[in-house]
């Protein structure tokens, strides 16, 4: 029997009234990759943040090689031998790899740092674990990959012998989400224990041996994954039966809205962030695009918006070309957009949310007349719109930063589905938000659909996809791997597309 | 909740000015001064008669112009730190004109030298506007630099174009461009009051016009607050960046004119940028930026400073101590979390009891 | 004047007005990296410069000539405890950065200009001091022939104390430690956190060191160049050296470079007249040059790509 390694014992993580972390109770030995699974929200990030020391909990123990264990701040948890990966990277883009590992742990000698002797200690770390780095090379100027082995190598270099990955393979390559996988084993082979967190079902079939399921902060179950199936879990996981059928009712889609041909768009990169894109979308249609992250949608959304300049190819809006619009004209030739970034772009947060319901028309004849504000009319027509899409707010001078995140995304789709577009974009518009406001989403998305709009939803989750979308393009690098008829095709074989194999269309 | 961060928009500036006060009477107490004695003749100095009066309004008169353009440029989320450069160049370009044209008629004498300081100061500020919106560069470095070359530029000039035989300074303007007049004058025993008031408060409404109820505004705002956000709804950014700092610019360049045509009535070779640049600045900070605020901390700064000529008259406390009285206000306005956070637990207590 | 004169009165004139910035200009430098704004630095300059010369009046008769050596650390003292205000507003309190420097920037003239006033009977300014930092003969090395008179005879010692300080700089910030770590809070405070470093104690010291620096620049304003104080002691030096630090990429050692480059532009403006080609410029143009190269340094070449990363944001640790 290996030794047990952490031990948390009712451990209780409130934020005011919310009640984060309920009652949880878990171990991990030796050797062992333990996978927390559970939606955006169920807590995982949470408990995990207690045992790097970043929160306190409210209540409940930690034990550590069978003590318990105070953990203050990060450092004591260092001493303890918990390392924390951190899904968004914590390092500093000026320093060198070096640097980033040892900085808050550096050996000296003669007043200066020790590069040389520590140089050594790192590379022999390197070898042990296969980990592959470029200690010279400043963290800006290497790859996402390398930068998470550099986080790794900054737990391995401060002694850990429990590993916390937080998401670790969200922003990864599929060739450098299979390395980290190899490495994460090899690890564990070492002597290490691992928490993984995270919500993909395969990551977890393919290396961890137990599996903790963590829904709205409580354990809701701990099986073995080799004893369990995908289905299994996933249905853990969410709480209730799956299904993937589609309650769409047929629509109309007898013209071509949005036609892209052989778009490109060159970003600061010497290669194309989008790369000879051609699709089409017609009314009634919601055209899905599968990838991902960081393979080229943020790109594509913001080149059809106007957002960002196209190097070659064209946009056909209603047969119009539009590639040179900036992003005023698109939206008045008939594209609302939903941007991914709800906080940072697509609201100004300080501002009521009046003034931002007319963010896109303020200038128009009906909000303003030689340049002054009809603000009685604005507010009339806000409180309209508020009760019309069931915004949940004080009043309509509220500021829309202090709305929960639910209600910030209703304005936003307020202020864009009320435009009457042509075209609906919308990028990840269900993440990070709680059930209900994801079914309201879906539920907008789809009687735009029903209204003959045409829709572009652009999402990391197969699921999510599969249910709204009549067809799905995948991207890959910028490319499209395939397009295809979401009855037509299964997961297994939209993930395949994503990781860059392009399938034979049916 | 909401109700009770209104009120602190009231409580932050009304405690960070008690404490600045407070922080002063320490300071006399310290070295020997009689504080009560101090503020007393303050004050009166400030508020006693008629000509107290005239001087107090005349030293608001710039004050609300370099605060306005200092919160204008903060609105679209500029740290304008160039008021003080903005209002000299405002200065200067206003005396100019009104040397060098003063054979117009009294109004349009009057009208362009005003416009000219406008002018001077909008240019002056866009000069880091336009390094800003193209650039990217930082427009807290910029103006400071403004500023200097403001300093250097308008004494060259005054030695060089305007000063007669060797002197440092200008000849007076001509009466036509004079903001001065009899009537004001006599109405205040003799004090320097002039009709710039009347430009300052007209451009209290019109700023706050401009900023809460106009397109122009509500795209400063937005800049302000989320550029990123300005961009996706179709604002032309850089326009904006500009735009805003020409305007605040040109707020200030009028401090200066007002300054030029209404107090000194001409232009000297200055060894340090004029204060009204700063403390425009402080009056901002301290109304946070609010058009009708700006009016009353611009009041307070002007009593502070008119009525800090009569401490050293009445008593031998050095005048300085109304600076750092206002300094140390703007202290506490900078620290303002830590006043509202002291605030709440205040409210909590008596909550509780 | 033979060439050779000219000469050694340029560079020595160019090295005094440079001393000051050169050591304003790496206190600002520290402040920065360490991830605090701090246009303070005129105020900071202003305390030094006052309680410098303060202390040489006060003390020069009874210590003699090593008073404004004395006055220096006084200064400097002095300095780093004003600059305490920035530190407590930026690093504790969450003032904006611009706020708080610009406060230290009003609070120094009023403050200084008052107890000058209380101090020296009602005076705006000092009596002139008699301990005043001289120029210096290097021993040896002014036996050089050519290099020796034009760089080692009567010069300024601190502007060559200033350049070793601006290489100790380099070495603290780049090959230690502390240097590591002060940098490390100016690029991502969050991350250093994690690793378990103060981020405010970083922060505190970087602005410690700035207002240390700073007010020894400002000691040597009052005690080798105005030899006095008033208000018009320090007239933009604290700016100027804002500028070298931007100009220098906050690199120590290319501030000081900047500092130097700044000192010589203000030098011509004094002794420009002695020189022929130069006598005719008139100085405003050396006067503004700093600022007009700074301007145009920061826009074309430079833009936000050099500051530190997390310069002038405010860090809260999270509960």
């Amino acid at each position: 029997m290996a030794e047990t390694m952490v031990e948390m014992k009712h451990i209780t993580k409130r934020f005011g009234n919310f009640v984060a972390n309920d009652d949880i109770s878990l171990t991990i030995k030796k050797g062992e990759i333990v996978a927390l699974l559970g939606e955006n929200g169920a807590g995982k990030s949470t408990l995990m943040s207690l045992l790097s020391g970043l929160k306190k909990p409210s209540s409940g123990e930690i034990l550590i090689k069978n003590k318990v264990v105070s953990l203050a701040s990060p450092r004591q948890a260092t001493q303890q031998g918990i390392g924390m990966v951190h899904q968004h990277f914590m390092l500093i883009d000026d320093f060198t790899v070096l640097e980033n590992i040892i900085l808050g742990d550096e050996k000296t000698k003669y007043g200066m740092i020790d590069r040389m002797g520590t140089r050594k200690t790192i590379t022999d770390l390197a070898e042990k674990y296969h980990l592959q780095l470029d200690l010279d090379k400043k963290v800006s100027d290497i790859s996402v990959g390398m930068q998470q082995r550099t986080e790794i190598m900054k737990t391995l270099y401060r002694d850990a012998e429990i590993l916390i990955f937080d998401e670790p393979t969200a922003a990864l390559t599929p060739q450098e989400i299979e390395s980290l996988l190899v490495i994460i084993k090899r690890l564990a082979s070492e002597g290490k224990a691992i928490f993984l967190i995270t919500h993909k079902l395969s990551e977890i079939k393919e290396i961890a041996d137990t599996c903790i399921v963590v829904r709205a902060g409580k354990v809701i179950g701990t099986v073995k994954v080799s004893e369990t199936s995908t289905y299994m879990m996933a249905e853990m996981m969410v709480g209730r039966q799956i299904s993937f059928a589609a309650e769409k009712v047929p629509t109309n889609q007898m013209r071509t809205v949005l036609e892209l041909k052989r778009l490109v768009v060159q970003a600061s990169k010497a290669v194309p962030s989008v790369n000879d894109v051609s699709f089409k979308i017609a009314t009634g249609e919601i055209l899905g695009i599968a990838g991902v992250d960081g393979n080229g949608q943020s790109e594509l959304m913001e080149a059809i918006s106007g957002l960002r300049k196209v190097s070659s190819g064209n946009i056909m809006l209603n047969d119009r070309d539009i590639t040179k619009f900036k992003p005023r004209k698109t939206t008045q030739a008939g594209i609302s957009n939903i941007p991914e970034d709800r906080q940072n772009v697509g609201l100004i947060l300080p501002m009521s949310v009046s003034d931002n319901l007319i963010l896109q028309d303020y200038y128009l004849s009906k909000n303003q007349s030689k340049g002054l504000l009809n603000k009685s009319k604005i507010h009339r027509d806000g409180q309209k719109l508020m009760s019309d899409f069931d915004i949940r707010a004080d009043s309509i001078l509220e500021p829309v930063g202090s709305l929960s995140g639910g209600n910030q995304q209703k304005v936003i789709i307020t202020r864009e589905i009320s435009r009457n577009p042509d075209l609906l974009i919308a990028a990840n518009p269900m993440r990070g938000l709680d059930v209900g406001a994801i079914e309201y989403v879906h539920k907008q998305i789809l009687k735009q659909r029903e209204n003959e709009k045409a829709i572009l939803l652009v999402s990391f989750e197969l699921d999510e996809l599969l249910r709204l979308s009549d067809r799905i393009a995948v991207i890959h690098q910028g490319k499209i791997m395939g397009i295809v008829k979401t009855g037509d095709v299964t997961k297994q074989e939209l993930g395949f597309m994503m990781a860059g194999q392009p399938i034979p269309t049916h | 909740m909401p109700n009770s961060s209104k009120l602190f928009k009231v409580l932050v500036p009304l405690t960070s000015v008690l404490a600045g006060l407070v922080v002063g009477a320490i300071v006399m107490a310290i070295f020997g001064y009689d504080p009560f004695l101090n503020y007393a003749s303050l004050f009166t100095g400030a508020l006693g008669d008629a000509n107290a009066i005239g001087e107090t309004l005349r030293e608001l008169t710039p004050l609300i112009l370099t605060a306005l353009g200092f919160s204008i440029a903060s609105t679209a989320g500029f740290f304008n730190i160039g008021g003080a450069g903005q209002a000299l160049m405002g200065w200067m370009a206003s005396v100019s004109f009104a040397l060098n044209f003063s054979s117009l008629p009294h109004w349009l004498l009057l009208l362009g030298s005003i416009m000219a300081g406008a002018l001077a100061g909008g240019i002056w500020a866009g000069i880091a506007g336009v390094l800003k919106a193209y650039l990217g560069t930082s427009e807290v470095i910029t103006t400071i630099m403004l500023n200097y070359i403001a300093l250097y530029l308008s004494s060259f000039l005054v030695k060089n174009f305007l000063a007669q035989d060797q002197s440092d300074f200008s000849k007076t303007i001509p009466e036509g461009a004079r903001l001065r007049t009899p009537f004001l004058e006599h109405l205040t025993q003799n004090s320097t009051f002039n009709y710039g008031i009347i430009i300052s408060l007209i451009m209290v409404i019109v700023v706050y016009f401009l900023i809460q109820r106009t397109k122009v505004g509500y795209e400063y705002r937005a800049v302000g607050l989320n550029d990123k956000a300005a961009n996706y709804a179709g604002m032309n950014v850089k326009k904006v960046i500009i735009s805003a700092m020409v305007v605040s610019g040109a707020l200030a360049g009028l401090g200066g004119a007002v300054e030029g045509l209404g107090n000194y009535e001409n232009i000297y070779v200055m060894t340090s940028l004029p204060d009204i640049g700063f403390n425009g600045m402080a009056v901002s900070l301290l109304a946070s930026g609010n058009p009708i605020g700006i009016i009353f901390s611009g009041l307070l700064f002007s009593i502070l400073k008119i009525g800090g000529l009569s401490i050293s008259v009445v008593s031998t406390t050095p005048p300085e101590i109304v600076d750092i009285v206002i300094a140390t206000i703007i202290f506490f306005v900078g620290i303002n979390y830590v006043i509202k956070i002291g605030l709440e637990k205040l409210s909590k207590k008596k909550g509780e009891g | 004047m033979s060439v050779i004169t000219i000469l050694m009165t340029m560079v020595s004139t160019a090295l005094i007005y440079s001393a000051p910035l050169i050591f304003a200009a790496l206190g600002g430098t520290f402040s920065e990296r360490g991830g605090i704004v701090n246009v303070g630095l005129e105020g900071i300059m202003i305390v030094g410069a006052f309680s410098g010369a303060v202390f040489n009046l006060t003390y020069g008769p009874a210590l003699g000539a090593v008073t404004p050596w004395i006055g220096l650390l006084v200064a400097g003292g002095f300095g780093l405890l004003f600059s305490v205000l920035h530190a407590l507003a930026t690093v504790n309190f969450r003032a904006d950065h611009i706020v708080s420097g610009t406060v230290l920037n009003m609070l120094a003239p009023a403050l200084c200009v008052f107890l000058t006033k209380i101090f020296y009977d009602g005076k705006g300014q000092t009596p002139v001091l008699d301990q005043s930092l001289s120029t210096f003969t290097f021993p040896i090395l002014s036996k050089i022939p050519v290099v020796g008179e034009i760089f080692f005879t009567r010069t300024s010692l601190l502007a060559y104390l200033g350049i070793l300080i601006g290489f100790i700089s380099w070495w603290i910030l780049i090959k230690t430690k502390f240097g590591l770590r002060l940098r490390s809070v100016g690029e991502n405070p969050q991350a250093a956190d994690t690793l378990g470093i103060n981020v405010y104690l970083m922060r505190y010291s970087g602005v410690l060191i700035s207002g240390f620096l700073g007010g020894i620049g400002g000691g040597i304003m009052s005690q080798s160049i105005s030899l006095n104080f008033s208000v018009s002691t320090i007239a933009g030096q604290g700016f100027m050296a804002l500028a070298a630090m931007i100009f220098g990429k906050w690199h120590p050692l290319k501030v000081v470079a900047a500092a130097i480059f700044f000192g010589i532009s203000q030098s011509l403006a004094i002794i420009g007249a002695y020189i022929p080609v130069i006598s005719k410029i008139d100085d405003v143009w050396f006067q503004m040059a700093p600022y007009l190269i700074t301007i145009v340094v920061l826009a074309l070449f430079i833009g936000k790509f050099y500051a530190p990363a997390a310069d002038g944001e405010t860090y809260v640790k999270s509960k």
